[in-house]
């Protein structure tokens, strides 16, 4: 019996060494530890040997057992470690080849310079204000200092609405500025305000590569106590650096617009010469950006606010030239135009 | 407006090159778009006189004119017609740079020989020196050129571009500008100084002048000229009116717009012995009045706009242009000469409804002041009596119901500190101030100033206008970069604005690409998606003065507009197209202004992918427009349904209606092939269109933390049959209403062979689950029974074998 044991272990182990793969290695345990195995059945029938023998043939077998059981257990993490070895090295990937095709899309690049805007505004303490883009003439220009035929309406030509039924007379028009909701923030918020209002205007004007008769722009207001051109400086140049970066130079002067006084305009160091004066600059090396000013007393009265007890600043910045300068694109059509090939480079 | 910088010279000393002046016009408010050099090129071109003419020995029409200029005398061959012996002209060395007459271009003088004849130069015409384009004559220059003269230093200047804005009519003259250089760099202006004799009768013997309508014009003034020769004016006032840009006709006409250049106001010069009545009478027009202008156009004007009449009739449109009846010809001998002021508003009007805009109108428009008429009409009249030869009848007729006292202001220290955020002392302040021509005095305290504006300057009426006075001259740059100091004012939360960018990305993210269309629109494109009424109704919103047909309309839908978008990619792009908006559309509204709600539109077509090795993805269809729309409000945890609908647009069979609590919000489907035909694709497209202003409501406020299942859920699938009428909906609402289940999906439709006619098969996994504890078999099976049971009774469904 003794000796059948080492001869079924001696048997065992050698086709254990031999064994490569898991499926081998379960018929091995089945063949040789299970519960029809060999060893299975010499250990059931050593309740039939004497006492004596059963003692000794007994250790031997359970011997035999833990032996084999124990080099199972060494072989199998070996085993599988050799698996997932030989798996990985079965099938070669072309890994050149391809993904499975998803498809892309953009936020319009006006919609993600807008969000760039506005989140730099929003971050100085700006709310956003909207309103519509029709309006009425004393929004768009009454309220703003621009009474009936003062000559800066010539510069802001006017699309109008076909007059209400009953009257000959144009009073609503597609905003030219969205200075207009400016002029209704002031009447209708109270101070303290800082609002960032961003919109269609629409121009009476015919279309080139860097005129529309639509675009967008977006205006801003600041009205508190105590409140500083100093601050407007400030203000617009927190714009401008985190826009243009750290290192663009910044220029203020002093330009005209109805509803504020003093005005300013605000201009960037040309991104293309870098000051040094090109076409695009007009040889100045200074690329306006944004009209500005100390928002004059009679539009702060009109909406009325006290402008002896509040001050305010005002701003407004067209969109389309700021990705024009930042990606260089010569044609402002191309923005409305919505050819893919255009759109999918932002 | 154009200044050269020699007139400009005439009035102020400026001792720093033209390009730093240009930038402190820029910094204090006057744009200098750019600096003309004239002469910048003149090198090696000289001052000569023709000595003497000779015939070319081979050609008849060249000639051969000997100039002198200074040192050895110069033969050169000549084919213009104007060599006169004697005459100062512009003599170009070999070397000398060119304009080509013919192409031109610009090339350097080289040494020729012309049919035979050594030519040693050029005797230059205007247009090869880039003066103008008169190539015909060459420049024939005042009798006074010294001989030998470098030409730029004769003739050479330098004309700054300057754009002055509209609040500034005192800058659209030389004095004007002068005294802003005055300013900025710190020098005296020097006004021109005018004096003439004046002889015979008084002037109010010889002209009456009558203002009917005041608030139209508040001052008129008028002097006399008799015995005038009109004639052409001299070089030196010709070059300086072409230099700025404006032709020269005559001494008279010219003396009036070289006044106009130099001290801002407008003139008007009349033939004297046309007026009819010798009387100068400024009126409304009368109904149905008209007048020949100078430019001998026929003009009927308003009962609004104001004339300058005779006793007759009327003999100039006020401050926009004379009429031909009281011209100023070559025979004229008496010339009235007219400085007047009128409302600006008025002119602003007049020149509109005429389509005449001129340099008058442009000054008169912005609104300069009374006070200017009489130095202007006291300069022009000098000129007129130097260059025309005439004797100035005796004073000036001025009437002058407008006339105002200028009042002083106050600008306070203090006020300027709190408008600006820098301190400015009372002396700093006097400084500029006087430099711009205001009268100073110390105010009521130590800390302000009383300040009288220059009567030119007619945009100065508050204490801010002052602040910016002194701001601007001292320099913005002088103000410092301060942040917002005070508290951020309460903010409330943009819901719309959340909404929508969450809108723009979810469709971003389904691979959509944002379009921006136009917010205007034509009937014709809207009528595109009305194949059965062809009625767009309601009418949408129209502008009054459209600048093309195509953008004539507000835009009642974006279907219209990102369809099209579509349709010009489709000429390049051979693969699926999705694209999305997300933008205003404009609903007219009686007695208000329109609605403008918020409306996402969206469309897909074509292949589903890109080409693939890994496969065909198939076409987009109707489910994966729908399954957009799905996620979406998923995403926004929004309870839509999709019903059928009827919008003419669409495929009467593939299309549904959106709702959210039976409030319609939206459609989706497929475009109607006549639509799509209409439009020139043979594609089927697939469309939504949603109210997102509507949907904002049901966005609101936020749902609560639900517990995640602690027991574990159990799946059944079912196929059931049922009639082909039977909708998925049905079925689902059915299954939905049982306790337990937790989720149903359906996984497989089918009609055909296995199922019999008139029926469909649909197969579902039902989700069940407990929240209270694991489920038994029996349990679930008992409710599947139930479930089964209702759907049979209600929808006649059988389980499929």
């Amino acid at each position: 019996m003794i000796q059948q044991l080492d001869e079924l272990k001696t048997k065992a182990l050698q086709e254990l060494g031999q064994i490569q793969d898991g499926k081998e290695l379960e018929s091995w345990r089945v063949r040789y530890l299970g519960k029809k195995s060999s060893l299975t059945s010499i250990l059931r029938s050593l309740a039939t040997l004497p006492l004596e023998e059963r003692k000794s043939a007994g250790a031997r077998a359970n011997q035999v057992k833990a032996d084999l059981e124990s080099e199972l257990q060494e072989k199998e993490p070996a085993l599988r470690e050799a698996r997932l070895v030989s798996g990985t090295q079965k099938e070669i990937l072309d890994i050149s080849l391809p993904g499975r095709p998803l498809p892309n899309g953009r936020l319009h690049p006006i919609t993600q310079t807008l969000n760039e805007i506005l989140n730099i505004f929003v971050s100085m303490g700006f709310q956003i204000a909207e309103g519509s883009d029709v309006e009425r003439d004393y929004y768009n220009f009454e309220a703003l200092n621009i009474p009936a035929e003062h000559p800066s309406r010539d510069t802001l030509s006017t699309c109008w609405l076909e007059p209400e039924t009953g009257s000959d007379e144009h009073t609503m028009l597609l905003r030219t500025h969205t200075t207009a909701v400016t002029a209704r923030v002031i009447e209708k918020m109270k101070p303290p305000i800082r609002v960032i209002e961003p919109g269609r205007v629409y121009r009476y004007e015919a279309t080139d590569a860097t005129h529309l008769p639509m675009f967008y722009q977006i205006d801003g207001l600041a009205v508190d106590k105590g409140i500083t051109m100093a601050d407007l400086k400030g203000t617009l140049y927190e714009f401008a650096r985190n826009f243009f970066g750290e290192e663009r130079k910044v220029r203020f002067r002093c330009d005209y617009f109805p509803f504020v006084e003093p005005g300013v305009e605000m201009a960037i160091e040309c991104l293309t010469c870098n000051g040094k004066g090109c076409r695009l600059c007009g040889y100045s090396g200074w690329i306006e950006i944004l009209g500005a000013g100390m928002t004059h007393p009679e539009v702060l009265r009109r909406g009325g606010i006290d402008p002896e007890e509040y001050s305010s600043f005002a701003f407004g910045i067209g969109i389309e030239r700021l990705p024009m300068l930042r990606y260089g694109i010569d044609d402002i059509r191309l923005f409305y135009g919505n050819d893919l090939r255009f759109l999918r480079q932002f | 407006m154009k200044v050269p910088l020699k007139w400009l010279r005439e009035f102020v000393d400026v001792n720093l090159p033209p390009k730093e002046v240009a930038d402190r016009l820029t910094m204090s408010g006057t744009e200098a778009k750019g600096i003309q050099v004239i002469g910048g090129t003149w090198d090696n071109i000289v001052v000569g006189q023709i000595a003497a003419v000779n015939p070319h020995p081979n050609a008849d029409r060249l000639r051969l004119p000997t100039v002198d200029i200074g040192t050895e005398p110069q033969t050169v061959v000549c084919g213009a017609p104007n060599l006169n012996i004697g005459d100062k002209i512009a003599f170009a060395r070999v070397g000398a740079q060119l304009i080509d007459g013919h192409t031109g271009e610009i090339a350097k003088l080289k040494p020729a020989k012309i049919r035979g004849v050594e030519s040693s130069g050029m005797v230059c015409s205007e247009k090869e020196l880039g003066i103008s384009d008169n190539h015909t004559e060459i420049l024939v220059l005042p009798a006074d050129a010294p001989v030998g003269t470098p030409l730029a230093d004769y003739l050479g200047d330098a004309v700054f571009d300057l754009d002055v804005t509209p609040n500034r009519p005192d800058c659209l003259c030389v004095i004007g500008i002068a005294q802003e250089v005055a300013a900025v760099t710190d020098q005296k202006l020097h006004p021109p100084e005018v004096a003439y004799e004046e002889a015979g009768t008084p002037i109010d013997q010889h002209i009456a002048v009558e203002i009917i309508d005041a608030d139209l014009c508040p001052r008129y003034c008028a002097s006399l000229i008799t015995g005038v020769k009109i004639g052409e004016s001299p070089p030196w006032m010709q070059q300086r009116l072409l230099a700025c840009g404006m032709r020269p006709i005559n001494n008279v006409v010219d003396v009036t717009n070289y006044v106009m250049l130099e001290l801002g106001q407008p003139l008007h010069a009349f033939d004297y012995e046309l007026i009819r009545g010798k009387k100068i009478i400024v009126r409304r027009a009368t109904g149905g009045e008209t007048i020949t202008s100078l430019d001998g156009a026929e003009r009927n004007l308003a009962g609004n706009m104001l004339v300058i009449a005779d006793v007759e009739r009327a003999v100039a449109i006020a401050g926009v242009m004379g009429g031909a009846n009281s011209e100023v010809t070559e025979d004229t001998t008496s010339i009235l000469l007219e400085a007047a002021n009128f409302n600006p508003a008025s002119i602003h009007y007049t020149g509109q409804h005429l389509s005449l805009p001129s340099e008058a109108c442009m000054r008169f428009e912005r609104g300069i002041r009374p006070e200017l008429t009489m130095p202007a009409l006291k300069r022009a009249t000098q000129l007129i009596v130097q260059l025309g030869g005439g004797q100035a009848a005796r004073g000036v007729a001025d009437a002058y119901p407008g006339k105002r006292e200028p009042e002083p202001m106050v600008i306070s220290t203090e006020r300027t500190r709190q408008l600006l955020g820098v301190e400015f002392t009372v002396d700093q302040i006097t400084k500029v101030l006087t430099s711009l021509g205001f009268e100073c005095q110390p105010g009521a305290s130590s800390t302000e100033v009383k300040a009288t504006a220059p009567y030119w300057r007619s945009d100065i009426t508050q204490e801010v206008d002052l602040i910016e006075e002194v701001a601007r001259i001292i320099g913005y740059d002088h103000i410092p970069m301060t942040t917002l100091s005070q508290s951020i004012p309460p903010r409330s939360p943009a819901l719309m604005l959340d909404l929508e960018q969450k809108i723009r990305n979810t469709l971003v993210g389904y691979g959509f690409q944002e379009a921006i269309t136009y917010s205007l629109t034509s009937l014709e494109m809207l009528r595109r998606f009305r194949p059965q009424t062809q009625q767009v109704a309601p009418m949408p919103a129209r502008l009054a003065n459209p600048m093309t047909a195509e953008q004539e309309y507000l835009r009642p839908t974006l279907r219209a507009n990102l369809l099209a978008a579509l349709v010009a990619n489709r000429r390049h792009e051979e693969v699926g197209i999705r694209l999305f908006e997300l933008g205003k559309v404009y609903l007219p509204r009686e007695k208000e202004l329109p609605d403008e709600p918020e409306v996402l539109c969206g469309l897909l077509s074509g292949s589903r992918n890109d080409i693939s090795w890994l496969g065909d993805g198939g076409q987009l269809n109707f489910f994966d427009a729908k399954a957009v729309l799905e996620g979406l409000f998923r995403r926004l945890g929004v309870p839509a349904s999709f019903k059928p609908g009827d919008d003419e647009s669409f495929h009467p069979t593939h299309q549904a209606a959106i709702a959210i609590n039976d409030q319609e919000i939206g459609v989706i489907g497929e475009l109607h092939p006549k639509v799509t035909e209409a439009f020139d694709l043979a594609e089927a497209v697939y469309l939504f269109e949603l109210n997102v202003t509507e949907l904002l409501p049901f966005t609101a406020g936020h749902s609560m933390f639900q517990p995640i299942p602690r027991f574990p859920a159990m799946v059944r699938d079912i196929a059931l049959i049922v009639d082909v009428g039977v909708s998925h909906q049905q079925i689902v609402d059915i299954i939905r209403g049982f306790s337990l289940v937790k989720d149903v999906a359906v996984f497989d439709v089918y009609s055909g062979k296995q199922v019999p006619a008139g029926k469909k098969s649909l197969a579902y996994r039902i989700t069940y689950q407990s929240p209270t504890h694991t489920l038994t078999d029996e349990e679930v099976n008992k409710v599947q029974e139930q479930i089964l049971k209702k759907l049979s009774r209600q929808l006649g469904a059988t389980l499929r074998g």
